[in-house]
């Protein structure tokens, strides 16, 4: 199943992206985060505005989405996966605050003892044999998504002599464009292994670190079943014009 | 919040070395979650153009080749229209664009099949040269990497964007090498001797 034929878009899709701010971002070479160090350009990016190339991008239909595709605890062997069961969730959103809707969000994670299932995951944590660790959803109408899931654990990992993940979920998003393409981690409000995580400082600016800490929502939560947390996403803004304004107004 | 316009993109963070339990999770071994990975082809049967084959590795600054890369692309069809959201009309039904691509486990090499994409117009109305967008995340990457693939036998002479690459010699960097007719190797290099043009854009 590749993604479903195109279909029509409004103009909100369309127009120059906004650049990156590349100071908000980590930088490529972040020595604390040591398998940065030989994989990071040495030479400056080579800058330009974005360009059809960049403008447009990938769609994807509800029918390439399986209807438990969304549900980690479920959705590997239907039987429940073990842990903390939650609700993570959120909005995708451009810098203009728009929704994005029908973008596809995929996450993957550590089950509730922290260990992958991967085969080079080598953790003393055992495997949770129905716990695959991935999950994807297309945002609604308004760009909002929602996993239910199980709270990742912590997981140690070679980078300093002591070095530990904090709890985390890997996020993909794509937006409308190619060039709003992003790859991000969402964390846990008041987990205390975000502020020593080497990777998490490869972002410089506090502010930029928070945007990543997923709050405790208790009013998504479910009485008698799961906590709640809510993860924004922000991608890219892009340029309009009134003109293209008007049209989506009519 | 402050005012809407204050919003900031989210910053990225690594994909790190798990990257494919989320996003090929079958290719990984982990069958049984999605019935296949998404993003298998680029086109379908029936998609009109010139066949290509590109392979190529994805390499560090100490010359390992990586055994982790996952690489996205993009591109037009034969007559440079994309998939979904171009403003100028529909694309090629047979092409979707978007391709998934990771190195092999073992050898590093990825492949990508499709078909050459067309010229498409620059923003002032120039032509770009045919290419392919390419994005490539991995452990130690802390923010996607934007490239391109040019190729060896077309006229990218005035391409607008390789224009703006200032020292020609990497330019080269970004034009795959044809190998046989149809086949193209295209070899990335993250740091170092033959660095790979790495795009803000
Ligand atoms: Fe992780």
């Amino acid at each position: 199943m590749t993604q479903d034929s195109p279909h029509p878009r409004n103009s909100v899709d369309r127009g120059a992206l906004y650049p990156r701010d590349r100071d908000w971002h980590p930088a490529a070479y972040t020595p604390g985060y040591k398998t940065s160090v030989t994989r990071a350009p040495s030479r400056p990016l080579v800058a330009l505005g974005s360009t059809l190339s960049e403008e447009t991008g990938p769609a994807f239909g509800q029918n390439a989405i399986g209807d438990l595709d969304n549900n980690l605890i479920l959705n590997f062997t239907g039987q429940p996966a073990i842990g903390e069961r939650i609700i993570l969730h959120g909005r995708v959103v451009d810098e203009n605050g728009r929704g994005i809707p029908n973008v596809l969000v995929e996450i993957w994670q550590a089950n509730a003892g922290g260990r992958y299932r991967h085969k080079k995951d080598g953790y003393l944590a055992p495997l949770d044999p129905n716990f695959a660790g991935c999950g994807r959803c297309l945002t609604a109408w308004d760009g909002s998504y929602e996993f239910l899931t199980v709270r990742p654990g912590a997981y140690p990992w070679p980078n300093d002599v002591n070095s530990w993940r904090p709890m985390h979920v890997h996020f993909s998003v794509f937006g409308t464009g190619f060039g709003q393409r992003l790859i991000t981690q969402c964390y846990f409000q008041g987990d205390p292994l975000i502020d020593l995580c080497p990777i998490v400082k490869t972002i410089g600016q506090r502010k930029a670190i928070e945007s990543l800490v997923a709050p405790l929502d208790m009013n998504r939560a479910i009485p008698m079943d799961c906590l709640a947390y809510q993860f924004d996403i922000v991608l890219r803004g892009r340029r309009q014009s009134v003109f293209e304004n008007r049209m989506e107004g009519m | 919040m402050g005012r809407l316009d204050d919003l900031k993109e989210t910053p990225s963070q690594t994909a790190g070395p798990y990257v494919h339990i989320g996003l090929t999770p079958n290719k990984l071994g982990n069958a049984g979650v999605y019935p296949v990975d998404l993003g298998e082809s680029p086109i379908r049967d029936g998609a009109q153009g010139e066949a290509v084959t590109i392979t190529g590795t994805v390499r560090d600054g100490a010359g390992m080749i990586l055994r982790d890369a996952l690489i996205e692309i993009w591109q037009a069809d034969a007559d440079g229209i994309y998939p979904g959201n171009d403003p100028r009309g529909a694309a090629d039904p047979n092409v979707t664009g978007w391709a998934r691509i990771i190195a092999d486990f073992d050898s590093g090499e990825w492949l990508l099949n499709t078909i050459k994409p067309g010229r498409v117009p620059y923003p002032d109305g120039r032509s770009m040269a045919p290419h392919i967008s390419v994005w490539v995340v991995a452990r130690g990457i802390n923010l996607g990497l934007q490239t391109r693939i040019y190729f060896e036998d077309e006229d990218n002479s005035a391409c607008p964007v390789l224009a703006r690459i200032e020292q020609p010699e990497r330019r080269e960097t970004l034009i795959a090498r044809q190998t046989g007719p149809g086949h193209y190797r295209f070899d990335i290099v993250l740091q170092g001797d033959g660095e790979t043009v790495f795009f803000d854009i």
